[in-house]
């Protein structure tokens, strides 16, 4: 196999996957696997932070939550009492604001959606940088503490501020319009549309994070995991990169908050609490950490059995118990093992050349696919 | 004068390590530090590249004041350290780790093959992971890792530390070869009678001072190295 189909296979595999799945399971099945992949892509935005910078950030909650907030409120908020001022008609013919009529036949003046998104990545870059800039300064897990308190306080200002709606979130969030036909929306008409939407973000947040990963950059982030004050030696501003992949992870984290928010039309406290963060914590830990295609599909399978409340009441326990099954049988991450069970299978179904007596390629440990490749 | 630190005070917390240093290297000799466990050696080295702020005294490259400067920069002054127990990256292929040693080299695909060239073994184990090398051959990684970013000051933590006699010797002729194409070379080591033998000039330093410097070949036969180098209270038997 030339070296350009193996490293075009793992996007083939998977898009041949989700293809299958969205034949086989019922429709009504797609809405949790939707919401599945959007949560995976903040677990796939933690694998960077974890897997290849080395640092643990228990916030990515909150981040998700500054997201989905962002557009809810800002797409839910009515200017109309505003109309008639000189800087709502400037922002209407900016397509910043833009003049609906509500259920009632009342004026309804709300940001538009993608101007929302524009500001959501803003407050998440500048959140990002507040947050990592003195942490990663400092040696040591300072970026989980911090993370840690800032996802508490952002919990808190949710559930107690009446423009996020309290303890009830927000809701009629509206659809979000792409162009080109494509609408970010839990409507039932574009329930395929959207799960395929999802399937094509995260397939494409995925080769920008390969290529990243096997770039000089990420050559560099495996350099400051593997001995930080090597790296150093070597010119590389590592406090720089960490903080470089801790924003980066952060705007992910918020991008899916975004899409999730307009997709379930709605937003609650709840995703801004610190079990959310732990639990996407988990399941970056349990896919390997620097396993890209891991948190890919680990996240979503776990999540949606979740979302389909396949473990009912009991889900947190079933979530801790398979963590503690796959951390302990395949500490990385359960694609790696399965890879080789089917590149063996296929070996013993294909016997392809004799094996010759000396090997001449290089057989070795890091000629084998690696993690995250 | 290539690297000059003049009256150099560094420490850990309120522990001051070395106490008022001063020692120069010119471009192209090679310079021994040595001297016994906890002199201060390696402390001298982390504060020379700026892993380890100076609290007073000075640090020229080239003239340059550079003791302000973050680790990261060090490379851009064109000095490398190789540092204590080489510090590989284990997870990265010697490929890898070579080309992360040519971070700031644009032309690290070119000087690539040049390492290679130097370094024949590590040609023969390029996709091999870095952690599965041998010890001679970490170190051979270690040095090549450092010459891909093209500097003009080699500074060498510790390069026969767990290295078996023979492979010392190797390690350390290597390091002489490189001085051939241009390189200076400041090595720290307690081994100093492999140092001496490939140093021009040399320093020896105890409990964070410099107590003697001179030529190589002076420095070898002088009954105060090899007192010096055991450490206080180690005289030798006709010292």
């Amino acid at each position: 196999m030339t070296r350009l189909a193996k490293s075009w296979l793992p996007f083939a595999a998977l898009a041949a996957i989700a293809v299958f799945v969205q034949r086989i399971l019922p429709t009504a099945h797609l809405t949790q696997i939707t919401m599945s992949l959007y949560y995976a892509i903040v677990v796939m935005g933690l694998c960077l932070v974890m897997g290849y910078a080395g640092q643990v950030s228990m916030g990515h909650g909150a981040f998700f939550a500054i997201g989905g907030y962002t557009t809810a409120v800002l797409t839910t908020y009515n200017f109309a009492p505003w109309k008639q001022s000189g800087w709502a008609g400037l922002l209407r013919q900016l397509h910043v604001l833009v003049l609906k009529e509500d259920l009632y036949g009342g004026e309804l003046l709300t940001t538009t959606p993608w101007t929302a998104f524009v500001v959501a990545m803003l407050l998440t870059f500048v959140a990002a940088h507040l947050i990592g800039y003195p942490a990663l300064r400092l040696k040591g897990h300072y970026l989980a503490m911090a993370t840690l308190g800032f996802g508490l306080i952002v919990h808190k200002l949710v559930l107690g501020s009446t423009l996020t709606g309290s303890a009830d979130g927000i809701t009629a969030v509206p659809p979000w319009n792409l162009g080109l036909g494509l609408v970010v929306s839990g409507k039932r008409v574009v329930r395929v549309q959207n799960y395929y939407i999802a399937v094509v973000l995260v397939l494409l947040l995925l080769l920008v994070l390969r290529n990243l990963v096997q770039s000089r950059v990420g050559r560099a982030f495996q350099a400051i995991h593997n001995r930080e004050a090597a790296a150093n030696a070597m010119g590389i501003n590592t406090s720089a990169f960490k903080l470089k992949a801790f924003v980066a992870s952060a705007l992910l984290a918020a991008l899916a908050g975004v899409f999730f928010t307009h997709y379930a039309g709605g937003i609650s406290p709840s995703e801004a609490g610190a079990i959310k963060s732990v639990r996407y914590l988990a399941l970056a830990a349990a896919s390997g950490m620097a396993n890209l295609w891991g948190a890919a599909v680990v996240s979503t399978a776990i999540n949606f059995g979740s979302l389909r409340g396949w473990f009912g009441s009991l889900d947190q326990a079933v979530f801790g118990a398979l963590l503690i099954l796959i951390i302990s049988l395949a500490p990385e991450g359960p694609l790696k093992p399965a890879g080789l069970w089917l590149q063996r299978a296929l070996g013993w179904l294909v016997p392809t050349r004799p094996a010759a007596p000396f090997p001449t390629a290089p057989a070795t440990p890091g000629a084998a696919p690696r993690a995250g490749e | 004068m290539l690297l000059q630190v003049r009256n150099l005070r560094c420490g850990y917390g309120s522990l001051e390590v070395v106490r008022g240093i001063s020692l120069h290297v010119r471009a192209g000799e090679v310079v021994g530090l040595l001297g016994a466990n906890g002199a201060g050696k390696t402390t001298l080295l982390k504060a020379i590249v700026g892993l380890l702020p100076p609290w007073r005294g000075e640090i020229r490259m080239a003239g340059r004041p550079i003791q302000r400067q973050p680790a990261w920069r060090s490379v851009s002054h064109s000095m490398v350290l190789v540092p204590e127990g080489r510090m590989i990256f284990a997870d990265l292929t010697v490929r890898e780790n070579l080309q992360v040693g040519g971070y700031h080299n644009p032309d690290r695909a070119l000087h690539l093959d040049l390492v290679l060239d130097r370094f024949p073994r590590l040609r023969e184990r390029l996709h091999q992971l870095g952690g599965t090398l041998s010890g001679g051959e970490q170190q051979m990684l270690a040095l090549g890792r450092a010459l891909m970013a093209r500097p003009r000051l080699l500074l060498l933590d510790e390069p026969s530390m767990g290295l078996a006699p023979l492979l010392v010797k190797e390690v350390f002729a290597e390091i002489r070869r490189m001085t051939e194409s241009g390189l200076t070379v400041l090595v720290v080591e307690q081994n100093a009678v492999a140092t001496l033998h490939i140093a021009d000039r040399a320093y020896v330093m105890e409990t964070g001072e410099i107590i003697l410097e001179g030529q190589a070949g002076d420095l070898l036969h002088n009954p105060e190295v090899k007192r010096a180098y055991l450490g206080k209270g180690h005289s030798a038997p006709n010292a």
